[in-house]
């Protein structure tokens, strides 16, 4: 009886203690949130984790150096588990729940897409640090990953040159959804545009985490003995990229007879990989762990004491959050405040230095300057620069190549504030485009 | 005075001669000078003048440069080649062949290479290594100038045959020297005729594209000889694309049998719908995994037979999880085949987020012995020894599993027990315990599998996801409960699956075989071979 009463009130006194506790800390966390919106489990863990502790990084790093407008950064971490309607719930109780001032997440369109309205609805702001199709530009959203113009489009460029092979016949290679779908429409209208005939360009899409490849590569060896120098375009996503390498690597497609670029394999996705067979594919990104740079350097040695792992990679869509990141603690500090509202006006304009060595700028419609670079990859899992454009790539929210986009423009500033805007009819569509 | 003059003349000629073998190393070491710096087109030609130059250091040098072996050292622009050596690189100096010490990666500036030049330095050795006292160089010297088609590798081509002696080699080459006369448009038409004729007998898929661009580039006699040489290529190959297929069903056929012939047993013979059996294949992946780390820091010299190492572990490790699952979990859900499925559901996500805790999420590399990597030419057909082992693997599996349930006594009761269980209780046989390996043993095969798919597959959290849909299509299809019906289901699935893809791509091939077998499977619920008798009531 009395040791049960004694645990009672312990109980009760913990419970208070706990309590004051959590108000003491709710006060002196003035805090500023920080969401963070990456798959921890699931499909996508794979490759949204590593955003994640980015974010993590990049938040401890901005608190030694005071935090911001005086307060310290608190990051909130959900887990969206790689099921795209639980992004929009979690997205709502970021914001609604924990009231975040910003959100950093997302890695696959069909993700982006359905959190989309809460962020509208709910006026928040979102960062998105993965390349992408483009043909979109939200209020809302900062688009900080590249858009076809900035990676596949130059890429094709590349090839098509003399360095690159001079190559006349494409196989476009996809994961069949959104982001290839869309992409290599874009690239299959450029290419017509650029003369190659229709029987020169073939189009294959494959399921999630294929992993049969051998008849597609086999398809490819025999598109590929027409006589004409062949490369394939590679959209293929995630998990079903080891296999087609290897597969590539199994049936003696080397890289000088039929080279792949990928848009989709970085540094972190190699590290599966035994590269030896794959020396010479190529990939497009705006940024590569191997590119000499001082900022470049001092990113991967923080990066590799915060994750206590010497051998952490880097890659561009973590370059694309640091970015992005920056970009916002400008933002805030220019408007002198965290409201979405001041935030997205101010941060139009804001310049913060990349990775590669150059200064990327904030555009009026939501996407930014990058530069692009072409690799190939090397046999330590690396990439080697081959090309580089000469400046930075504005990012171009609609396709100038596609017949339904050709004529609209995204500008986030008065007086035309649309992320749709008919440059022909002088409107902007806004949601009935949608 | 007389005498003199032979004297002076001979000096001078040595004099002369001592110059001249001073200019050429001079040459060699501003070539390879000129292959560390300078620009794309400025190597092309520096490559192209080391092979010209014939000097025997040459070949070496471009291999080097070709394999990311030739460096320049930061200290003092030396360029060198480096072998590695444990965590060092042994140097040798790139011009002379002198051992030039050793350095640590660092302190060393990689020569870069591209794509483009990749394919001149391929050309570039070939026509170096022509005259090499090694068959298997010459050969792919050979294959080499096939595929490149340099112009200028001509001389060096007429040279070697004229001495060659190995009729394989000797045919090699004068192939090469085929696709050489089709690629230069001024070589006379007969004798592009004969290289059409010799080109057309080689019949392969490089082959077909020398002729076709040929067809597009000519007109007249060369043109039709072209033309016709093509298309008989092209007959020929469609019927090896038909034996192509056929193997590629095969092999997608001996997966899914590895796949699903864990769960032929339980969800076949127990009836336990199983949906963490993806799972067990997956630890058997890792299992695998783990064992390659272990031999890679311990015992390097046993990587060759990790594989070997690893199939009775991951069979343990699976089977002794599967264990676990049916003594703790399953045991209370028999006849209840609902809350199986959503219990082992769960317990499959529990599983991968466990190993995603411990492992990390990204891919691990599972290396391939050597006697699994590499491929062998079938007529024009490409087996992969790493497929075809898989094929083998299966199948041997596939004969224990049925000698087991046959010949063992374990296979006996297992039958009696999945037969009618009352009476096998009757007769003394302790059903639990069955029922607990029955399961064990079902899960220790989904671990094999998982041991041949890490050779194939990523090896991550989410390996098993992708193949428990194919496996309980390949169970349903063959006849619930029927091993036979497996093996016969896997492999036309497989066929039927790699015979619609080129013509209905992936995807849609995909969802055709779907729908076939739920057509198939409202023809006949029980499957292909279905049980018949009292039992399956």
């Amino acid at each position: 009886m009395k040791l049960g009463t004694l645990m009672r009130t312990g109980l009760v006194a913990a419970g208070l203690v706990a309590s004051a506790a959590t108000s003491a800390f709710a006060q002196a966390g003035d805090t500023i949130k920080v969401g963070i919106l990456h798959s921890l489990s699931g499909t996508m863990a794979i490759s949204e984790t590593t955003l994640k502790d980015v974010v993590l990084m990049m938040v401890e790093e901005q608190n030694k150096k005071g935090g911001l407008l005086g307060k310290k950064l608190e990051p909130v971490v959900v887990d969206p588990a790689s099921n795209w309607p639980l992004f929009a719930e979690k997205a709502r109780e970021l914001l609604q729940k924990e009231k975040v001032a910003v959100v950093f997440g997302c890695w696959t369109s069909v993700s982006r897409k359905s959190v989309l309205p809460v962020f509208e609805e709910l006026n928040g702001i979102l960062f998105y640090p993965v390349q992408y199709e483009g043909q979109e530009s939200q209020r809302n959203v900062f688009y900080t990953g590249a858009a076809p113009n900035q990676q596949a489009i130059p890429a094709v460029d590349y090839l098509m040159s003399k360095d690159g092979g001079d190559v006349k016949r494409w196989v476009l290679a996809g994961t069949d959804y959104v982001y290839p779908r869309t992409t290599n429409k874009i690239l299959e209208a450029y290419l017509l545009q650029k003369g190659v005939p229709k029987e020169d360009i073939m189009i294959n899409y494959t399921p999630f985490g294929h992993s049969d490849w051998q008849s597609i590569v086999a398809d490819i060896k025999k598109f590929g003995s027409a006589g004409k120098k062949t490369a394939v375009v590679s959209t293929i996503n995630g998990d079903a990229n080891v296999p087609f390498y290897k597969e590539l690597g199994n049936q003696g497609i080397k890289a000088k007879d039929i080279p792949v670029v990928a848009f989709s394999v970085g540094e972190e996705e190699l590290a599966g990989i035994d590269t030896k067979p794959l020396v010479g594919h190529l990939a497009a990104w705006n940024y590569f762990q191997s590119v000499k740079d001082p900022a470049n350097a001092e990113f991967i040695k923080t990066w590799q004491a915060f994750t206590k792992n010497p051998k952490r990679v880097t890659n561009d869509p973590m370059e694309a959050s640091v970015i992005g990141f920056n970009m916002w603690v400008e933002a805030v500090k220019k408007a002198g405040t965290t409201d979405p509202d001041k935030v997205i006006d101010a941060i139009i304009g804001i310049k913060v230095p990349n990775l590669s060595g150059g200064i990327s700028e904030m555009l009026p419609n939501h996407h930014i300057t990058k530069p692009v670079l072409i690799g190939e990859i090397e046999g330590n899992g690396q990439f080697d620069v081959v090309w580089k454009t000469p400046g930075l790539v504005p990012g171009a929210a609609w396709s100038p190549i596609l017949d339904d986009s050709k004529n609209l423009k995204a500008d986030w500033t008065k007086p035309v504030n649309c992320g749709n805007f008919d440059t022909v009819a002088n409107k902007c569509i806004g949601k009935a485009a949608k | 005075m007389l005498f003199l003059r032979p004297a002076s003349v001979l000096l001078s000629v040595l004099a002369s001669l001592a110059l001249a073998g001073a200019a050429l190393a001079a040459d060699l070491a501003t070539l390879v000078g000129n292959l560390a710096s300078g620009g794309l087109s400025e190597r092309e030609a520096a490559i192209t003048a080391l092979a010209a130059s014939g000097d025997e250091r040459a070949a070496p040098i471009l291999e080097a440069l070709g394999a990311g072996q030739l460096y320049t050292r930061t200290s003092d622009k030396l360029v060198v080649i480096g072998k590695t050596e444990g965590n060092r690189l042994a140097l040798t100096e790139a011009v002379s062949g002198k051992p030039a010490g050793n350095a640590v990666e660092a302190d060393l500036e990689r020569v870069r290479v591209n794509n483009r030049l990749r394919g001149t330095i391929e050309a570039a050795v070939g026509s170096l290594t022509l005259m090499s006292p090694n068959a298997r160089t010459r050969l792919s010297a050979a294959d080499a100038l096939f595929k490149r088609r340099d112009a200028t590798a001509l001389a060096a081509l007429d040279q070697a045959l004229a001495v060659e002696k190995d009729p394989r080699i000797k045919r090699a080459m004068s192939e090469a020297r085929a696709a050489i006369v089709l690629a230069t448009s001024d070589s006379p038409p007969a004798q592009k005729l004969a290289a059409i004729a010799l080109v057309r007998e080689r019949g392969d898929r490089d082959s077909l594209g020398i002729l076709k661009t040929v067809a597009a580039a000519s007109d007249g006699e060369v043109k039709t000889a072209a033309t016709a040489g093509a298309e008989s290529i092209e007959q020929t190959l469609a019927a090896w694309q038909m034996a192509q297929n056929v193997w590629y069903g095969i092999s997608l056929g001996s997966v899914l049998l590895l796949a699903a012939i864990g769960l032929a047993i339980t969800f076949g013979t127990m009836g336990v719908i199983n949906m963490a059996h993806g799972e067990m294949v997956m630890l058997g992946a890792y299992t695998t995994f783990v064992v390659q780390e272990v031999i890679r820091t311990s015992a390097p010299h046993l990587f060759d037979v990790s594989l070997v190492i690893a199939l009775p572990l991951a069979f343990l490790v699976s089977g002794a999880i599967g264990i676990l699952i049916e003594r703790t979990i399953i045991r209370f859900l028999y006849g209840r085949p609902l809350d199986t499925l959503l219990a082992t559901w769960g317990l499959s996500l529990v599983l991968q987020q466990a190993v995603r805790s411990i492992f990390g999420s990204s891919n691990r590399e599972v290396g391939a012995p050597s006697w699994m990597s590499g491929t062998f030419q079938l007529g024009q057909l490409n087996i992969t020894y790493g497929r075809l082992w898989i094929v083998v693997f299966a199948l041997v599996v596939f004969v224990a599993l049925i000698l087991l349930l046959r010949k063992t006594p374990l296979g006996l009761y297992m039958r009696a027990v999945t037969q009618n269980r009352p009476m096998a209780s009757a007769v003394g046989i302790r059903t639990p315990r069955v029922d607990a390996l029955t399961f064990g043993l079902g899960s220790g095969i989904a671990g094999l599998a998982g041991v041949a798919l890490s050779q194939i597959d990523n090896v991550s959290p989410n390996l098993g996801q992708g193949y428990i849909i194919d496996s309980f299509m390949v169970v349903v299809f063959g006849g619930v409960g029927n091993l036979f019906g497996t093996l016969i289901g896997a492999l036309t699935l497989g066929v039927v699956n790699k015979f619609l893809e080129p013509y209905a791509g992936a995807v849609l091939g995909k969802i055709l075989v779907l729908v076939f077998i739920i057509m198939f499977i409202q023809r006949r619920p029980r499957g292909l071979f279905a049980l018949k008798g009292r039992s399956v009531e």
